[in-house]
């Protein structure tokens, strides 16, 4: 496994473990991987996979045991999905309108984009 | 606690292969030594072992000048073609044979590796292929446990499945917290994400030598159409610049400050794209005799 693209390492691999938790991957009150096996895996220096963990361990995300590893904290889907929703509006809707105007469409017409989309998309 | 290069110059001939150099390398790095061919890198292992020596300058190990001291030298491996076992000498004989000369040698690990790797420990070193003979070198330092390891082009010949295990055996070996590791090698790519202290050799001297992270938020790509990019880019210190067509992209050396004009596109560069335009700009000095394109 690599990591791709322009965002830097740390934070991709934050969205990984994010993403991990959403799914039920990585399951509230689990044990997550440690970070010589995140690092080892994605073959990233250990203080890359420290920085992403932590980013994680002060949202409250994870926490730590001391001597044992990191757990991931109740609540934390909770917490994901709440902020995902938040996101939605900048991440999307934005670049959404943005692209839109780019291209000289109306309200209107970027409405029955919209709408066209909704009723395709399964 | 650190290996101390200071002020090495070498020569072979009318050939500067080292001028002036002076690096450090501390313990809980894995530090990249990057440079194209004829940069200085082997002749700069080679005397960081004793394997040659300076004209001018010495290196310190742990604070012990290396030259002839075999206590400095034992604190450091290096893995790189060459073969210092007899030539008759089988895989799981030399195994056993390292522990002589390595008392951390941990054969139990080496054996382990040889499994992972497929390698057979009853053909004799020198009947094994080109991947399998790296190979062979590689499980001698990843369990040696020196304190000091460093590898020259070590996946030279090494398939795409055995590299990727040498990586991720390497992360290991570093997290277990015991080890500085130096990683010389061309293929950048490869190395890029694990690689936290990038050295860049050109010419004989030290073109750069900061933590990665650093070097890669000092650096950026603009693009856009020629115009705008020529706009953008007059004034700060560009490293190179392409076009296609009426598409110009350059790379930048500097922080990216402010938001960009309307039309233009900015991207972080990687490291082997800045170590490529990095040489692309010293080139091209050479050819002007001053720093970059003229705008």
């Amino acid at each position: 496994m690599q990591f791709q693209g322009e965002k830097p390492i740390f934070l991709q691999l934050a969205e990984q473990l994010e993403a991990g938790i959403l799914s039920g991957a990585y399951p509230e009150g689990s044990q997550v991987p440690s970070i010589t096996e995140f690092a080892a895996t994605y073959k990233i220096n250990p203080a890359t996979a420290l920085k992403g963990i932590n980013l994680l361990v002060n949202d409250g995300l994870l926490y730590k045991k001391r001597g044992i590893g990191m757990f991931v904290a109740e609540g934390a889907r909770e917490t994901l999905r709440k902020r995902r929703s938040e996101d939605f509006y900048h991440d999307y809707v934005e670049t959404l309108v943005r692209e839109a105007k780019n291209l000289g469409l109306t309200l209107d017409q970027l409405i029955d984009l919209i709408r066209r989309g909704f009723y395709d998309v399964h | 606690m650190s290996i101390e290069l200071q002020n090495i110059s070498k020569t072979f001939g009318k050939t500067t292969a080292l001028d002036q150099v002076s690096l450090t390398l501390e313990p809980g790095h894995i530090y990249g030594l990057l440079g194209s061919n004829g940069a200085g890198k082997t002749t700069l292992l080679s005397i960081l072992t004793d394997r040659q020596r300076p004209d001018q300058g010495q290196v310190l190990v742990d604070g012990m000048p290396v030259q002839n001291n075999d206590e400095a030298l034992h604190q450091i491996f290096l893995v790189g073609e060459q073969n210092f076992f007899p030539d008759d000498m089988r895989v799981g004989r030399a195994f056993r044979t390292m522990s002589w000369f390595y008392p951390s040698f941990d054969q139990d690990y080496a054996l382990d590796l040889a499994r992972q790797f497929g390698l057979p420990l009853k053909k004799k070193i020198t009947a094994l292929s080109t991947g399998y003979s790296s190979i062979f070198r590689l499980i001698l330092c990843l369990s040696v446990n020196t304190p000091y390891l460093i590898f020259d082009e070590p996946v030279l010949g090494l398939d795409a499945q055995h590299r990727d295990l040498f990586y991720r055996l390497l992360v290991e070996k570093f997290a277990q917290g015991d080890s500085t590791i130096l990683l010389s090698t061309h293929l950048i790519s490869e190395v890029e994400n694990l690689i936290d202290h990038t050295i860049i050799l050109r010419e004989g001297r030290v073109l750069r030598d900061a933590p990665t992270e650093e070097l890669m938020a000092n650096a950026y790509t603009v693009s856009g159409p020629s115009g705008l990019v020529d706009d953008y880019a007059a004034g700060r210190q560009v490293l190179t610049a392409h076009a296609l067509g009426g598409l110009k992209t350059v790379s930048i050396q500097g922080r990216p400050e402010g938001s960009l004009p309307v039309g233009l596109e900015q991207s972080p560069l990687r490291l082997q794209d800045y170590f490529i335009s990095l040489q692309e700009a010293e080139d091209q000095e050479r050819k002007e005799g001053s720093y970059g394109y003229e705008h």
